[in-house]
């Protein structure tokens, strides 16, 4: 669909205009006011700030946990979106409603319900943790939390593509000789891929900036267990503000890049689909 | 013939199915399960009152039921402005906006709480002038509106976005043609047009305004009974040593657990009329 003039239908200044200023006094004012904070720090305080022992530990296990969950996420997901698309089992519509859960359940939930199970007395820890499998209160803990939180959209992202996939397609590699699986790696795969990596995009956004979930289930220990958004609320709450904006502002530049990633993914895949 | 050639052999169906109960079962299942066989481990009497005779925990159930109510009204506001402009109208900076809307899915709701602290909080100019006036964002109701609204402002507008562009501009053009105003065109021809998807997307929004916690717990500095919202009472609770603590967090945590669910049923319910329009 194309725009109509802007004398055919009423409102356009007014709808933009406030939309502007909505955006600006939520996020256009607050992220400058962000980067002028930062700015007030000289440059050498500004690497101290950013470029601590403590904070690029931070920055490593945020990475870390970010896309060992989110490359998770990707296998997790293509398994249930083809199970999902492909075949028809007993509560289907129930596994498929959800799916959806993590994008509904409040983090703080997902974190005290994750960290109770696990524990060592909890129902999945008390199997794992005389397996020296320990997720409370450790890394592996984090990780989880983040599969669960970033689940739904390797899940989300493939299912339209594989249900609009061409019968034909596939018809004609099994026609050519090809068996099941060099159908699947050589023909299907690289349709899937596209979709895929938005997923994984998304869910890796996602678990950089997932702080609710993490605290309950992590020791939230420095150098150790203590993830990028846990380090600026220490430094806020030692009224270190400048510091506190200094460490968001790299986490912001990493969220834009992400996010025109995303930008870019989204529309090959829509190319591709 | 054409279904014989698209199947899979029966082990990879059968082991790809038993995976995926494995794994929706582990992820999502048995931790819903889990919330309320906690939740109501010591009886109803004990969840009950465990909801109901911490004054604190009241306080932050009603805390939230005026913070998320607020924010969402105040999206809902934005959505169809940014709606309406988008779907409507090409403009430039078109493209530009759409992004913007999606900045709160990629920046961390810890950071967006930082932004607001930064600006309205002690020794930032306008947060200072403000409290000589008499008026407290940061630590106050005000600040968690503000970074619920922040973390919550996509919801609407992208579900409106689609919608109204599925909808077209047709009606609206004849009814102005007939000579409606731009308040009866909205009430009368918009408004019943995107309706589910409005209601779809205050849903959504309305989820995720109650149960953040990062943004929240930023801004709100924990003071109990004052600032405490839900998920930050939950934390509270978690936190609490004695045998107590967890039981009642678990109580607190089943409440949100079920509006999660219910927002997934209207969900369920609302999505096959949403294609209908399309």
């Amino acid at each position: 669909m194309s725009g109509v003039s802007k004398r055919a239908l009423p409102g356009f200044r007014i709808g933009l205009g406030y939309t502007v200023f909505y955006l600006s006094v939520l996020v256009l004012i607050p992220l400058a006011a962000c980067m002028l904070k930062a700015s007030s720090l000289t440059w050498s305080e500004f690497v101290a700030a950013v470029w601590s022992e403590r904070a690029v530990a931070a920055y490593k296990l945020t990475f870390g946990v970010a896309f060992l969950a989110a490359l998770a996420n990707v296998f997790l997901g293509l398994i249930v979106a083809w199970t999902l698309v492909r075949y028809d089992f007993p509560g289907k519509r129930l596994i498929d409603a959800l799916v959806d859960v993590p994008l509904a359940l409040p983090t703080a939930v997902a974190g005290l319900v994750y960290a109770s199970l696990y524990a060592e007395n909890g129902w999945l820890g008390q199997f794992l943790v005389p397996l020296g499998i320990e997720a409370a209160y450790t890394r592996l803990g984090i990780v989880l939390v983040l599969v669960f939180t970033g689940f739904p959209f390797v899940v989300r992202t493939v299912q339209p593509v594989l249900a609009d996939l061409d019968v034909e397609i596939e018809e004609a590699a099994a026609v050519l000789g090809a068996n099941r699986w060099q159908t699947f790696r050589r023909v299907l795969l690289p349709t899937l891929i596209p979709p895929a990596l938005t997923g994984f995009a998304l869910a890796f956004a996602r678990g950089l900036g997932e702080y609710g979930s993490v605290i309950f289930i992590s020791s939230n220990m420095p150098f150790q267990t203590e993830i990028a958004a846990v380090l600026i609320v220490s430094r806020l709450e030692e009224y270190a503000y400048a510091e506190a904006a200094a460490i968001a502002c790299v986490l912001l530049a990493i969220s834009f890049l992400l996010l025109a990633a995303i930008n870019r993914l989204e529309r090959w895949s829509q190319r591709h689909g | 013939m054409a279904e014989v050639k698209r199947s899979d052999p029966a082990f990879v169906r059968y082991a790809l199915t038993g995976l995926t109960y494995g794994i929706v079962g582990t992820l999502v299942a048995i931790p819903l399960v889990a919330v309320f066989h906690y939740a109501f481990s010591r009886g109803l009497g004990a969840f009950w009152s465990n909801l109901v005779h911490n004054a604190d925990t009241r306080h932050a159930i009603f805390l939230t039921m005026v913070v998320a109510p607020v924010a969402v009204a105040l999206n809902v506001v934005f959505g169809i402005a940014a709606a309406w402009a988008i779907a409507r109208f090409r403009f430039p900076g078109r493209g530009l906006l759409i992004t913007l809307i999606d900045i709160p899915f990629s920046v961390s709701p810890v950071v967006a709480g930082l932004l607001f602290v930064l600006i309205f909080g002690v020794n930032a100019p306008l947060g200072e002038w403000l409290k000589d006036h008499g008026y407290k964002v940061i630590f106050a109701p005000p600040g968690l509106v503000l970074a619920t609204a922040f973390v919550t402002f996509p919801f609407v507008a992208r579900e409106l976005i689609p919608v109204m562009e599925a909808v077209g501009p047709e009606e609206e053009l004849a009814a102005r043609s007939l000579g409606a105003s731009g308040w009866q065109l909205f009430w009368r021809v918009t408004l019943p047009n995107i309706k589910w998807g409005l209601l779809y997307g205050v849903i959504l929004c309305n989820a995720r305004a109650m149960g953040e916690f990062g943004a929240v717990y930023v801004v709100s500095g924990r003071i109990g009974g004052q600032t405490d919202t839900i998920p930050i009472q939950v934390q509270k609770l978690f936190d609490t040593p004695g045998e107590n603590g967890i039981p009642a967090a678990f109580a607190l945590a089943s409440v949100l657990t079920l509006l999660a669910l219910v927002t997934l049923v209207a969900k369920v319910l609302i999505e096959p009329r949403l294609r209908e329009k399309e």
